[in-house]
């Protein structure tokens, strides 16, 4: 298929049919409203679910009824929609049923703006919702990676039974790129569906789908396999990408639309003879700490840019324990940091 | 030895696990009758269930088909979701008046009002059964709870939620009823009623909804007997029983 | 090569169809693109402005504080963007709604009433088009006949009957150059 010059909100929709999205909620909230749009016509147009919900409260709550049925269900929403999901994520990671969810971060906290921002690091990684879980958190920075990655979230969420979140921010809901989609996968037939799915007990014993387990032990015990689950995950899954990092002696590491901008300061250090590189985090969890670590031990410094207070920095300094100088420089607000406010920031280490 | 004739089994919708219900509760009626009522329409099999966050948030270890427990208040939105993906399914949510008519309100009043092809078994007793009897949405005026000590007192705490009305107004609805369990009767009636939902939901109707005004002998620190007779005299007079809609297609069922 | 383009106005002004146009040229031609709005809460009238990035290899980042040339469809967009043109970038200036001279010697400067020679092509809306023709033929980015092919290409279905006025505004806005 050729590419076409297509808006990143748009390809995540159109990405997520072509993965055999069955049925997709959501709500309203800018800037990822294009989603929501895009998909209100397409999906009806190939026979699938639509509806546009009351919240996001329900929506999650609906892709959980929907989880549940043992088909690929999707939502997606900006950053204050998605601290009204938290609860369906925690209840559907307990629940061990597959879900996508897209975050197109906005500037925050509060209301905040419609911005880009990366300010919901921490809740996409650390704190997506109450007890012990975490979701695979997938952070485009292209328009044809967003799409790339979405595929790729129905699957792992598939694979492993668990929540998927495509972490994506304005900019990359609302650029244009030229970007390639992927063919059209068949929706699931109804007799496909998993063993564990409730389609009804013909046959065979009840399906139960629950997060309550009263017994402390019993409890203990789904969460030793919960946790053994997402050690399988950080083994198997993380992912990141690499440019010009094999002989540098300063590393940027950023993820996102700040991930390709730190493309560009890169080239420009370069060009004034700084050996500088780049590690780009593309599972924002599992944390790719081990490349990291092994980058910093030959390294004299690590700069962190991010579009927030300094939140990934976090995990970068617990990945390189105190091997390198580990630096952050961070705007807010949906202030986007450009090439020429980050090289200074690089020289001066 | 004379053949018998069997009169009385516990309905294939049930499991043969011991519910967790206190003594006179009236959850194990209302239970029985929704698994009578699969049983009759012979859709135990295609049926699936959402239990609430409450005193029946175990309702999936005792109906014998496949459930899902929903967070609180959020199963209408759990079985829109579930429904709206398996058409040929039937569904129900199982709830409470703090999980229906408080935290959930939203999600009821919406996927009623968008006339979602499901059923909800609405069970009204009061108040909040599993955290120990605080007031509930349902609380009748000057009530005593253990959040309202000195009875509901409607200026600060506003008036008890008419379900069965405020639901009844949505165009989506197509039956509506408030019915009790309270004695042979009322339960005769509620059984019918909750028959008549499902059927609504099996021709595709619209929204059904069954409330049912129920008892909490524990935590109205009542014995069985008296709090049924309670019930009668206060819930009853401030929820009347009957049906609030009845659409014509589902009159043409009755 | 890489061209960093911003297109500013009011919204209604077309500043971002301006520079999808020119995306979708680019794309055709081969190169690498990104096309990003500014965006916020207003609808019709408030300011409307997207940055366009062509270049031979990938693209960094797809914002830029200083873009290789601009053009400015009205006042406001006049003051933020004339300073911010990097030294021997290109503006193209919308004469008919900006009554201002750049002061800068560094840069070339090219005023056209954009909007009315729009009005006298019949569809005041074209000022955008005839523009982006003035900037295609002042950078010499792309062959202005790419950007017809993008139009005859990629314009909407609704739009096909003002393909030839856009065409023409394309030549208009060339013409304004030498």
């Amino acid at each position: 298929m050729a590419k076409e010059l297509i808006e990143g909100n748009v390809a995540i929709a159109e990405a997520a049919i072509r993965a055999g999205l069955e049925a997709f909620y959501g709500y309203p909230i800018t800037p990822q409203t294009e989603i929501l749009e895009h998909l209100s016509w397409r999906m009806p147009q190939e026979g699938r679910v639509f509806l546009q919900a009351e919240s996001e409260i329900a929506s999650i709550n609906m892709v959980y009824g929907a989880a549940c049925a043992g088909v690929r269900v999707m939502t997606s929403s900006s950053s204050p929609g998605i601290s009204l999901m938290q609860e369906g994520f925690s209840y559907i990671a307990c629940s061990e049923v597959p879900a996508v969810v897209i975050n197109v971060m906005r500037g925050g906290p509060g209301l905040g703006n419609v911005q880009p921002s990366q300010g919901d690091y921490f809740q996409a990684v650390k704190m997506a919702g109450h007890g012990d879980f975490h979701m695979i958190a997938l952070a485009p920075a292209s328009v044809q990676e967003a799409i790339d990655l979405v595929v790729l979230a129905f699957d792992l969420a598939d694979r492993y039974r668990t929540i998927a979140m495509v972490v994506a921010d304005g900019a990359i809901g609302q650029m244009m790129e030229p970007a390639e989609l992927p063919p059209m996968r068949p929706v699931r037939r109804p007799e496909e569906r998993p063993t564990w799915a409730l389609t009804g007990a013909k046959g065979r014993k009840p399906n139960i789908i629950t997060s309550l387990y009263l017994s402390a032990e019993t409890l203990e015990r789904v969460n030793l396999a919960l946790q053994a689950k997402l050690r399988r995950i950080a083994a198997q899954e993380t992912r990141w990408k690499e440019y010009r990092t094999e002989d540098a002696e300063l590393l940027l590491v950023a993820f996102g639309t700040v991930g390709r901008i730190c493309q560009t300061v890169v080239r420009e250090a370069r060009a004034l003879g700084m050996r500088v590189g780049l590690l780009r985090p593309i599972t924002l969890w599992p944390f790719p700490s081990t490349r990291l670590a092994a980058l910093a031990s030959r390294g004299r410094g690590i700069l962190v840019v991010e579009m927030n207070a300094g939140q990934m920095v976090e995990d970068v300094r617990l990945a390189v324990e105190g091997c390198c100088p580990v630096q952050s420089y961070g705007r807010m607000g949906g202030v986007i940091p450009l090439p020429d406010e980050i090289l200074p920031e690089l020289k001066n280490m | 030895m004379e053949e018998m004739e069997l009169v009385y089994k516990r309905p294939e919708s049930l499991t043969p696990a011991h519910t967790h219900y206190c003594p006179g509760c009236t959850h194990g009626i209302i239970h029985r009758l929704i698994a009578e009522v699969l049983d009759e329409l012979g859709v135990r099999e295609r049926t699936i269930g959402i239990a609430p966050v409450g005193c029946s948030v175990l309702a999936y270890y005792y109906f014998n088909v496949d459930m899902a427990e929903a967070a609180h208040g959020r199963a209408p939105a759990m079985a829109t979701g579930l429904k709206r993906v398996s058409p040929d399914k039937v569904v129900f949510t199982y709830q409470g008046d703090g999980d229906l008519a408080a935290i959930g309100t939203a999600e009821i009043i919406q996927a009623a009002s968008r006339g979602e092809l499901f059923t909800t078994i609405f069970v009204n007793n009061a108040v909040y059964g599993m955290t120990g009897g605080q007031m509930a949405p349902t609380t009748l005026p000057g009530q005593r709870t253990t959040s309202s000590p000195a009875g509901r007192e409607v200026e600060t705490a506003g008036w008890p939620i008419k379900v069965a009305e405020l639901i009844a107004v949505l165009p989506g609805t197509a039956y509506v009823t408030r019915q009790a369990v309270l004695d042979i009767p009322t339960i005769r009636r509620a059984k019918k009623a909750i028959k008549l939902a499902f059927q609504t939901q099996l021709a595709g109707l619209g929204f059904s909804m069954v409330e049912i005004i129920s008892t909490c002998p524990t935590n109205w620190h009542m014995d069985p007997k008296e709090a049924l007779e309670w019930a009668k005299e206060h819930m009853l007079a401030y929820y009347p029983l009957g049906d609030t809609k009845v659409s014509d297609g589902v009159r043409a069922l009755m | 090569m890489q061209e960093e383009i911003i297109i500013s106005g009011f919204g209604g002004q077309g500043a971002l169809f301006a520079g999808q146009l020119l995306a979708y040229a680019a794309m055709d031609q081969g190169y690498h693109v990104t096309w990003i709005p500014s965006y916020g809460p207003e609808m019709r009238g408030g300011k409307a402005r997207c940055t366009v990035v062509i270049s031979d290899e990938e693209i960094g980042s797809p914002l830029v504080r200083r873009p290789s040339s601009a053009i400015v469809l009205n006042i406001p967009s006049m003051e933020a963007f004339e300073p911010a043109v990097k030294p021997g970038g290109v503006l193209v200036v919308n004469s008919s709604l900006v009554p201002q001279k750049s002061e800068r010697d560094d840069i070339r400067v090219f005023y056209l009433p954009a909007t009315d020679i729009a009005t006298e092509l019949g569809n005041v809306r074209l000022a955008n088009v005839v523009c982006l023709g003035a900037l295609v033929r002042a950078t010499g980015i792309l062959p202005l006949e790419a950007v017809k092919q993008a139009l005859d290409k990629h314009l909407p279905e609704r739009y096909r009957t003002l393909l030839a006025l856009n065409n023409q505004a394309l030549d208009r806005g060339a013409a304004c150059v030498r």
